[in-house]
């Protein structure tokens, strides 16, 4: 067993959570296990695919109650894509879920040709995402898999925030009639939604309004700039939050208004800061002719810092007392 | 159709793609005369599949995996009706989804392809689907022997003898020959039967040019629920002396006159079947 990983929040951070109401869910993978073997037991068309991943991919539950809707292709990720979209070819729904560094670098030419080009309706699931493996190096994150995917046409990319979000992204999938590609973390999230909160793909979802600076935020990055934003509110700074979990299509619109309304942007996101939401947010704020002080917070492009998910977020300010402290600088300039 | 038939048909597909290869100005010469006369048995005789029934989930799927050879596919798909004869004067032209690789914008095609080492691995998808649906349709790919040095194709190779796919089978177009030579000087995959053996897989041996053997190779179920590994012997550049095992032909585009006298001896050769008869 390895030692328990540094948690996310620091004891500001909880208070602060705490305060706000917010309940501490799970990891979006288990509750993306969940909903696919609950989706996956009304509909025997689902099937699910692992390289291996089962354990890691929460699946291992799914396995036992539906064997007959799951194939295994052992450690062989281009194999994985490729029988995805197969299968999808001949009617099935099927989920491809593998570590999101491996899916998306070593068999990014089978979701480019396979399952994007030739138009299937798979789903290709990137577990373990962003940072989560977080000590066990580069090879296990996945910085660059928005960047790679937003590169190709005719996929859907989403990232969500908490519990719902991942819910309602599997959801959205398991219906969806073109490619997706949705992405998982390992940490427990808190809630962020209300319980009557419309999740549709494509449409971001503002968590808190304010006009002084917006926090376009999504995945994990986003309780944190939730916080950020009632933590700023004690000093009097008014911070929107939104949380864009559709990468492609962006909700430009919301986007948009976002950068018109507020004195100053801000992007987060568990990325590398190139190609991902913070270059597609100031793409669109440019061409727009929307200039407002603006500020790209991710993974920046040097060897990530070692260490667990938390330690790194810190380490690049991705918590609440960096993203206040981003916000305040921007704003003072 | 009897074999004798069939092969007369073989070469009118043949002039077919040349013309349609001089017509787009680029195309994969020698690899699509190697496979044309395993297309045409495939698509003439033994898959399930017609312009009509193409939608239909039953129908059996080939995916070409050697995707390049797209000018061969063009040929038998226009022969069997899927689209007018009179599209391929637009293949490689702006604006025509008749691009140089499969693509599902045409109909007959299953799946887009042309990046080598993707057509196991997505016909192990299909077969698998088979599988779970208890359909009987079976789902057939067409790979190069260079092809073979891509690494899926070995992972694929895994899976499908793991899963006992005894409704698939690849077959292999030996020519021997890849872009910059002889597969065995690039990179050598032999000896192919005993590897594809030990992988799992049942293995059989045959002529690829040769309309009984293509048939028996292609009809035969396979023997103790063992996914089907064909090889079948070919010549590249088949049919046209001065192109047949000579590499630069890979993609090499006929000239004029090299046109006119590849569609000679093509129709020289059919006269003389005709008079064999
Ligand atoms: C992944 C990938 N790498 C390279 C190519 C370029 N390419 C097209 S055809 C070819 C040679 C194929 O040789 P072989 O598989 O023996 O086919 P054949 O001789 O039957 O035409 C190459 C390298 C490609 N299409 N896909």
């Amino acid at each position: 067993m390895s030692a328990p990983a540094p948690s996310l929040f620091t004891p500001a951070a909880k208070a602060t959570a705490e305060k706000l109401g917010l309940k501490m869910g799970r990891a979006n993978l288990e509750e993306f296990a969940a909903t696919l073997e609950e989706l996956a037991k009304a509909n025997p068309n689902i099937v699910a695919v692992t390289s291996d991943s089962r354990g890691s991919g929460k699946l291992a539950p799914f396995g036992k109650a539906l064997p007959g809707q799951i194939v295994e292709v052992g450690i062989a990720e281009q194999n994985l894509v490729g029988i995805t979209a197969g299968l999808a070819a001949c009617g099935k729904k099927s989920f491809g879920v593998s570590p999101s560094c491996f899916l998306t670098a070593r068999s990014l030419e089978q979701i480019k040709n396979d399952v994007c080009y030739s138009d299937v309706p798979a789903v290709l699931v990137g577990i373990s995402s962003g940072t989560s493996y977080g000590a066990l190096g580069t090879t296990h994150h996945s910085l660059h898999d928005l960047a790679v995917l937003r590169a190709i046409n005719n996929l859907t990319i989403i990232v969500p925030a908490d519990n719902f979000e991942s819910r309602q992204a599997i959801l959205a999938a398991a219906k969806a009639t073109k490619p997706v590609f949705v992405r998982f973390g390992k940490a427990a999230m808190y809630g962020l939604h209300k319980p009557d909160t419309k999740f549709e793909a494509g449409k971001a979802i503002t968590l808190r309004e304010g006009d002084d600076v917006a926090f376009i935020a999504n995945g994990e990055t986003v309780i944190h700039a939730v916080l950020a934003a009632a933590h700023l509110a004690e000093r009097g700074i008014q911070a929107r939050v939104l949380s864009v979990h559709t990468v492609k299509p962006l909700d430009t619109e919301a986007v948009l208004n976002a950068g018109r309304e507020c004195r100053a942007v801000i992007t987060v996101e568990e990325h590398m800061v190139h190609g991902g939401l913070g270059e597609a947010v100031a793409s669109a704020l440019l061409h727009a002719g929307v200039c407002k002080p603006f500020r790209i917070v991710g993974i920046p492009d040097e060897e990530t810092v070692p260490g667990a998910q938390a330690d790194i977020f810190r380490h690049y300010g991705i918590t609440m007392e960096g993203l206040s402290d981003t916000a305040t600088k921007l704003l003072n300039k | 159709m009897t074999d004798h038939e069939l092969q007369l048909k073989s070469f009118a597909l043949r002039r077919a793609m040349l013309n349609l290869i001089v017509g787009a100005g680029a195309g994969h010469t020698g690899g699509g005369l190697s496979c044309m006369d395993i297309l045409n048995v495939l698509y003439n005789r033994i898959l399930n599949v017609s312009p009509q029934t193409f939608g239909d989930p039953h129908r059996d799927r080939y995916v070409q995996s050697k995707g390049h050879c797209v000018e061969a596919l063009y040929a038998v798909l226009a022969d069997r009706g899927f689209f007018p004869a009179s599209d391929l004067a637009t293949v490689c032209h702006y604006q025509s989804h008749y691009v140089g690789h499969p693509t599902r914008h045409i109909p007959g095609v299953e799946m887009n392809t042309g990046a080598l080492g993707h057509g196991l691995p997505i016909c192990i998808g299909m077969a698998l689907a088979a599988k779970m649906d208890a359909a009987s349709y079976r789902v057939f790919t067409l790979l190069g022997d260079g092809e073979l040095a891509e690494g899926s194709n070995w992972e694929a190779g895994l899976a499908a003898a793991h899963y006992r796919l005894d409704n698939l089978a690849a077959i292999l177009d030996h020519n021997t020959l890849q872009i910059s030579g002889h597969t065995r000087d690039v990179m050598s995959n032999e000896p192919l039967d005993e590897k594809w053996r030990a992988f799992g897989w049942e293995v059989r041996s045959i002529n690829g040019h040769d309309y009984a053997e293509l048939t028996e190779a292609l009809t035969a179920p396979s023997e103790s629920g063992k996914p089907v590994f064909i090889i079948a012997n070919t010549v590249k550049g088949k049919g046209v002396s001065f192109m047949e095992n000579v590499a630069k032909w890979h993609h090499g585009v006929p000239s004029d006159a090299e046109l006119k006298q590849a569609l000679a001896e093509l129709d020289a050769s059919e006269a003389a079947l005709k008079e064999a008869k």
